[in-house]
């Protein structure tokens, strides 16, 4: 990662995400096809409920019939925390275009957002439409054509996630978080610490009881205030 | 309602949910500040949101009673983190995530 801010480098830094993309992208057509959708549908589905996860969760529920509205609220709770990284993210962009703010929020996934906490540390924490949005547009078509691509070929080949393919958002995350410890100079490395363990302690006890559509959300409100607190006691 | 309608207005109530809770934030804050305290919140949402959705792959969920272990995301994500500690790339942590998992599904 470098500190240019253009289209060009954004093309280049969004490259490694894409192989998460198209495995998980390619095994929701898959799952898609296999509940009964069409590849039109799955195609849809990918740019009008852009969310990854929420999608895996609105195509298992129109399999049972589920009453719409119970598929809105279920897809909004999956999906509610992106309200908190659009917070984070909305402030560099406060000096842009309404336009600009809705195109960078309407295309934000939690990749996108997480490359962008990382390009940070290299720009003197700036972001800029250019890159931000090349970035977002990349991750939408990789996205759409590779659900489209699952829900076609969906009958003649296996799903990618036997294959490892599953592991490459994982194993995204544990990058870009490593990346994001040791770069992001505003929180000390040693509080940096303590909140992901306090977060991992979370995230075990939270499985037990907080149903999996709400974890991800609970956890992170409650790992950051966890934060806050460990923050003004210890640093 | 037909099926096809049924699948289509799915999609749409879903996507103007969420696609309200990605945009609105943008819109106030191009109205409204956040408080300081409020924005030292926020400070700590990446990490914890990484860490998050990392460590929720290591378990399996069973509400009620504590979660089992997924051996097979545990087991990779050592290889993984190794790889972006050694190379601080994250194309080179993704292709090692993959091949360890893979590598791991052929073994066990």
């Amino acid at each position: 990662m470098n500190a240019e801010l253009n289209r060009k480098t954004a093309i280049k830094e969004v490259l490694p995400t894409a192989f998460g993309y198209i495995g998980i992208g390619i095994a929701f057509g898959i799952v898609s096809k296999a509940a009964g959708l069409s590849a039109l549908q799955a195609g849809l589905m990918s740019l009008i409920a852009y969310g990854g996860s929420a999608q895996f969760i609105i195509v298992s529920m129109l399999l049972v019939h589920s009453p719409i509205i119970s598929i809105i609220t279920a897809a909004f709770l999956v999906n509610s925390r992106m309200i908190l990284m659009s917070l984070v993210t909305a402030k560099y962009f406060k000096n842009d275009s309404m336009l600009h703010n809705i195109l960078i929020g309407s295309l934000l996934t939690d990749e996108s957002f997480a490359l962008a906490m990382n390009k940070l540390n290299y720009t003197n924490n700036k972001l800029n439409f250019a890159w931000f949005d090349t970035a977002n547009w990349f991750a939408y078509f990789v996205w759409f054509f590779s659900s489209v691509l699952g829900a076609l070929v969906g009958n003649f080949i296996e799903n990618p996630t036997n294959l490892g393919i599953d592991f490459a958002l994982v194993a995204m995350f544990i990058g870009l978080l490593y990346l994001q410890m040791i770069s992001d100079k505003s929180l000390k490395l040693s509080l940096q610490l303590l909140v992901v363990v306090a977060t991992f302690i979370l995230v075990y006890l939270g499985l037990i009881f907080i149903p999996s559509n709400l974890l991800i959300i609970i956890i992170t409100l409650l790992g950051c205030a966890v934060g806050m607190v460990l923050k003004h006691v210890f640093f | 309602m037909s099926s096809f309608n049924y699948v289509l207005f799915t999609i749409i109530g879903c996507g103007f949910a969420m696609w309200l809770s990605k945009v609105l934030p943008f819109i106030l804050l191009k109205k409204f500040s956040l408080p300081a305290i409020v924005i030292e919140y926020l400070s700590f949402v990446p990490i914890v949101i990484m860490s998050a959705l990392w460590f929720s792959q290591l378990f399996t969920q069973h509400l009620g009673r504590l979660p089992g272990i997924n051996y097979e995301n545990l087991l990779a994500s050592l290889p993984t983190l190794i790889s972006t500690i050694i190379s601080k790339n994250l194309l080179i942590t993704v292709i090692v995530g993959i091949i360890s998992l893979a590598l791991i599904r052929m073994v066990i």
